[in-house]
């Protein structure tokens, strides 16, 4: 059947949160009133991208996306776009314009996206194994196993320079090699997306919107490192995710994707859902591993690694959810093809969630190495009512706080570690000058000492200490003995703590000393320059 | 295959899969620890024994991190300094520092290392913390204030003793090591047995204190105050006084509680040799006449607590031989107070055990049979300590004496009683003579000693075999449990006993109780054994005299009357 129009509503969750649901009824209840059910095809698909301005959706094939949308608004689409074929400028995308770029394509908030993880998400009903499949969808899987060796799988991962996703950036080609490598069996791949990072999204909206992608970069990931059992640990409050991730599982299992014989081949591979519990630190691999057995959600110390004692004490590989999506496209194009996205030690492209003052804040996908300039001015829009930029915030809450000068860095691996910040989860927050860097500081410490899972020494009491110190700081009371103390703790806590939550913490901190100096000294001095701390001269009393 | 690694320029070999913690040994360095105990997993928790290994940007804890060829380690660089007094220091804004008040003051792990780094302020503020002790129980009390979330209590309970009270509970600062939905232990199927508060580094979990009654009745001139002491008080007690874990001291021990106005000094010794005679007849009694089999030993109140709320269905299967600390209370207020011609309303029995089960075990409302309470105050190892140190008697000038007669006459079978398997082999010592009618030639029954988890022995009694099997600990108890259970326990005789290495195991003992120390103090009761003119239990004279005077015959009425309980289903 053949289509004049195709209209794709974004059905992600913060679309969803602000009511697409409601959009996709009134859409299809138009589409019967003007009776252009057989003319256009309405498709339920995953993020789309601008979450800032959803609820949303695209008519192809003119590529045109409406965007914060009421009920109301979907009838005059229907009837001015869909049955009179005229433009509603009133609803199209902020950068939009009805004489000249009104495509999607056109606005630099896609035009400047390179798509690889993201490129189904928007475009296909992820509840649709068949739209997967049209997708060239399991073909790199089809191929993989006819073609390739397990050994051959993890030389081309090896060769494309693929770093994991999550955080850490350790190469993937070598995670899997150490796995296929381990004794013991059964071997297990775990798909970490229990994203729990604040302001980080990313693993949920993929996972939405193209759940067939992660179960392939499964399936291929299993098959190089012989594992024959997976589990998909998704945060526990990411229902949706975990709803189309379950109904992807079982459609897959129907076409002989899962379970033996994968494809007419030898491959035994089977996957399960396994919802987290809400823990910030079950992000670390082996407090996820911890809690899948059933333990409180706690990391365990390394050596040993969970490539030779990990799920059950058995060799497991753990990867984030951005990393098995780029595991098709690779072994589809090829190591040399991802080599030449992004920079040379991190090839390939980065998902990001864009979130703070930012006028386009939402989910976006670019090569490696583009600058923060670009990302917060071109694709995120600039910041909003006419502010100026203060500080941004990349790799999620235990990242640095970069100022004005690091806008044109590259955002990749090194260069962001080079300045005391990460790529971290992808996550990045953007604040306009308004904002206090130590009101700001403080509101991350206080999710660290609420987050610390209580284990260790140095973040158990460290976190809950650091946070009283800059509390001080910010009203004022702060002494040099205090400073020297807030540097002598954070170096305890880097170099201590027993996982990466308490050995981060202290990041923001450290780099706001470093990169707003001089408001750190007004605080000192008893001044907040922006108001919000209620120091010792007055001021307004934080919010935190 | 031996590994070169060099900490602090010192160049040792190790063999592969050794911690750094035990190279640095090797190197001669002791690295300060917290968290890491020997007989326990390793946790990595408290981050105390982090080093600085070359080439790593992170310090490492020496406890879990395994060595490799050319490593390069330093125990005392900078970094390393300023990072474990940051942590201790850390340790000590959330510990209250009442030290002076405290039980374990001078026996503290965290005393020790703030003394060990130097640390004599700390520019933390202290930030007390405001849980509510338990003090629900006879036994233990938990302060929750002074727990460093170390976990070894929680391995204690969970790992040694398989029960799982204490665990993990909170998180952030408000980690902290509790129980399910904060319930108080004697809500809880909790068996008192203290390994907890052994493995305590600090006074987060101690006995319930009871020192100051006993003072109370010495003082009490109508009082007639008797006092027993079990057999594993003999080879700990030196220990709080300076002396090696295993040295003998029941000289000492008895001279001392003369010193402290005790009026007659017994021993727990003579009980245990009359438990063997009632016993072993039951024993003997249920092989002929089809009783409930396996009988298991029923001496130990922890074990007794554990299979009432584990394995209801299998208390049939114990012996309702009273423990020994309760024999003698029940005698020494019924036979001893006829003897001497006392009110037993006047007589007060304090006992000095290896336990703080034994606290509760007197308070089970069915320990009263002589009319009154048969026990009335059970002291600790620790508790006597702490009175000795308190009345400024010089241990070391102390002249040894002897037991007061006939309670205080016993054998080398009572001896061992203290010892994991010392039941079994007490009893086989007796049984096998009474059955057969034969001397028993080779009198030491060594393949149910020791500290294996699960042991046994067969003996030919008359044509029948007998076969025994000993465990110690209740994880190991559990797996004879169940196989009763499911009906596959291949045993006659089970001899149960809660603590690791048995009673010298104790979580009334002195602190440390490590299984070193055990396996000294296990070493110094055979020892004790080997000494005794006497060592079978029937040949003790008291005991016989104390059947011909006024129990008449084992399993007759006065013994069930005195002797025998029955148990709870919890």
């Amino acid at each position: 059947m053949f289509y004049r129009s195709h209209v794709l509503v974004c059905t992600g969750s913060n679309c969803n949160i602000k009511g697409c649901q409601g959009i996709t009824e009134a859409l299809r209840r138009e589409l019967t009133r003007l009776s252009l059910e057989q003319e256009v095809r309405l498709v339920e698909t995953g993020c789309l991208g601008l979450c800032e301005h959803g609820p949303a959706l695209v008519v192809y094939p003119e590529g045109v996306m409406y965007v914060r949308l009421t009920a109301a608004d979907v009838a005059e689409v229907a009837e001015e776009h869909l049955l009179k074929g005229r433009l509603v400028p009133r609803l199209l995308q902020p950068t939009a314009t009805v004489d000249s770029g009104y495509s999607l394509n056109m606005s630099p908030f896609f035009s400047k996206q390179k798509r690889i993880v993201l490129k189904n998400c928007g475009l296909i009903n992820p509840d649709s194994i068949e739209d997967y499949v049209h997708a060239d969808g399991y073909i790199a899987l089809a191929t993989t196993l006819d073609t390739k060796t397990p050994t051959d799988v993890i030389d081309v991962i090896k060769k494309s320079g693929l770093r994991g996703r999550g955080g850490a950036g350790f190469p993937a080609g070598r995670k899997w090699e150490f796995t296929r490598w381990a004794t013991g069996s059964p071997k297990y791949l775990i798909c970490n997306a229990d994203e729990g990072e604040p302001g980080t999204f990313k693993d949920r909206l993929i996972l939405e919107g193209d759940p067939h992608l992660i179960l392939e970069g499964m399936i291929i990931a299993a098959y190089a490192i012989g594992a024959t059992k997976g589990i998909i640990y998704i945060r526990g409050e990411y229902d949706l995710s975990i709803r189309r991730m379950e109904h992807a599982i079982a459609e897959a299992r129907k076409l002989g994707l899962l379970g033996q014989n994968i494809l007419g081949s030898e491959l035994e591979f089977d996957v399960e859902v396994c919802a987290g519990a809400g823990a910030y630190v079950c992000g670390e691999e082996t407090a996820l591993i911890e809690s899948i057995e059933g333990n409180r959600g706690e990391p365990r110390f390394k050596p040993p690694y969970p490539a030779q004692q990990g799920l059950w004490g058995k060799p497991t590989c753990v990867n984030n959810v951005e990393t098995l999506a780029n595991i098709p496209a690779i072994l589809q194009h090829g190591a040399e093809w991802y080599q030449q996205i992004g920079t040379a030690n991190s090839p390939g492209t980065k998902v990001f969630t864009l979130t703070g003052n930012i006028i386009n804040s939402g989910l976006i996908e670019v090569p490696m190495g583009i600058t923060l300039r670009e990302v917060i001015y071109e694709i995120g829009g600039g910041i909003p009512e006419g502010r100026s930029f203060k500080m941004a915030q990349t790799g999620g809450t235990s990242g640095g706080c970069l100022a004005e000068e690091h806008l044109d860095i590259p955002m990749d691996y090194d260069s962001l570690a080079g300045h005391g910040s990460s790529l971290g989860s992808g996550a990045l927050l953007v604040m306009d000058d308004s904002h206090c860097i130590i009101d700001l500081t403080k509101c991350f410490l206080k999710f660290f000492v609420h987050e610390s899972c209580g284990q260790c020494t140095p973040c158990r009491e460290g976190t809950p200490a650091l946070y009283s110190i800059i509390d001080k700081l910010s009203r004022g009371l702060a002494t040099e003995s205090d400073m020297r103390l807030l540097k002598r703790l954070s170096r305890t806590m880097q170099s201590s703590s027993l996982c990466a939550l308490g050995q981060t913490a202290p990041v923001p901190v450290l780099s706001a000393l470093v990169h707003f100096n001089e408001e750190v000294e007004a605080h000192f001095k008893g001044d907040c320059p922006t108001c919000k701390c209620h120091t010792a001269r007055g001021g307004r009393q934080s919010a935190n | 295959m031996l590994i070169d690694v060099t900490i602090d320029n010192v160049c040792v070999q190790v063999p592969t899969g050794s911690s750094l913690l035990q190279a640095a040994e090797k190197a001669g360095i002791k690295i300060p620890t917290l968290c890491y105990h020997p007989d326990q997993s390793l946790k990595a928790v408290c981050r105390v024994c982090v080093v600085e290994i070359e080439g790593q940007r992170l310090l490492q804890p020496a406890c879990t991190y395994p060595v490799f060829q050319g490593m390069q380690v330093r125990t005392n660089s900078p970094s390393v300094r300023e990072a474990r007094q940051t942590i201790v220091e850390l340790m000590l804004s959330s510990h209250p520092q009442d030290c002076l008040k405290c039980p374990r003051n001078l026996n503290c792990e965290l005393q020790s290392l703030t003394q060990q780094l130097n640390i004599t302020q700390s520019p933390f503020p202290t930030l007390p913390r405001e849980y509510q002790s338990d003090s629900s129980t006879f036994s233990l009390i938990r302060n929750p204030n002074k727990c460093l979330n170390c976990r070894r209590c929680v391995e204690a309970c969970l790992d040694v003793q398989e029960i799982g009270i204490l665990y993990s509970t909170g998180r952030g600062k408000q980690t902290i090591v509790g129980t399910a939905l904060g319930q108080d232990l004697n809500e809880l199927p909790c068996v008192f047995c203290g390994q907890c508060l052994q493995a305590c580094p600090v006074g987060a979990i101690t006995e319930v204190d009871e020192t100051e009654r006993v003072w109370e009745a010495i003082a009490d001139p109508r009082k007639h105050v008797l006092v027993q002491t079990a057999p594993a008080i003999r080879v700990a007690l030196g220990e709080e006084f300076g002396m090696p874990a295993g040295a003998i001291v029941t000289g000492k021990l008895v001279a001392a509680l003369r010193r402290l106005g005790f009026d007659r000094i017994y021993d727990t010794d003579f009980t245990a040799d009359l438990t063997i005679i009632e016993e072993g007849n039951e024993l003997l009694e249920r092989l002929q006449h089809g009783g409930t089999l396996p009988m298991i030993t029923s001496c130990s109140p922890g074990w007794i607590k554990f299979i009432e709320h584990t394995f209801p269905d299998l208390l049939p299967h114990l012996s309702t031989c009273k423990s020994p600390q309760q024999m003698f209370g029940a005698l020494a207020k019924t036979y001893y107070a006829k003897k001497v011609a006392i009110d037993p309303q006047d007589i007060v029995v304090v006992s000095i055990m290896p336990c703080t089960a034994k606290k509760f075990e007197a308070e089970r409302p069915d320990m009263r049979s002589s009319g009154f309470k048969d026990v009335d105050i059970v002291l600790t190892t620790r508790e006597l300590a702490r009175m000795l140190k308190q009345s400024g008697i010089q241990w070391n000038d102390l002249k040894e004496d002897t037991y007061d007669t006939p309670l205080g006459i016993s054998t080398g079978a009572g001896a061992i009683f203290g010892a994991t398997g010392g039941v079994m082999e007490a009893a086989l010592r007796t049984v096998y003579e009474v059955v057969t009618g034969q001397e028993l030639e080779d009198i030491d029954f060594k393949s149910v000693r020791g500290m294996d988890g699960i042991k046994e022995a067969q003996v030919e009694l008359g044509g029948n075999v007998i076969r025994v099997g000993v465990a110690h600990g209740l994880k190991q108890a559990r797996k004879l449990m169940e196989d009763i259970a499911s009906g596959t326990s291949p045993y006659h005789f089970i001899e149960i006993m809660c603590c690791p290495g048995g009673c010298i195991g104790g979580g009334g003992q002195p602190i440390p109780t490590t299984n070193a120390t055990r396996q000294r103090r296990i070493a110094a009761t055979y020892q004790v054994d080997k000494e005794m003119p006497v060592r079978k239990s029937h040949q003790n004279e008291a005991v016989s005299t104390l059947y011909e005077e006024f129990l008449k015959r084992p399993l007759g009425f006065k013994s069930h009357e005195l002797l025998h309980t029955h148990y709870t289903k919890r």
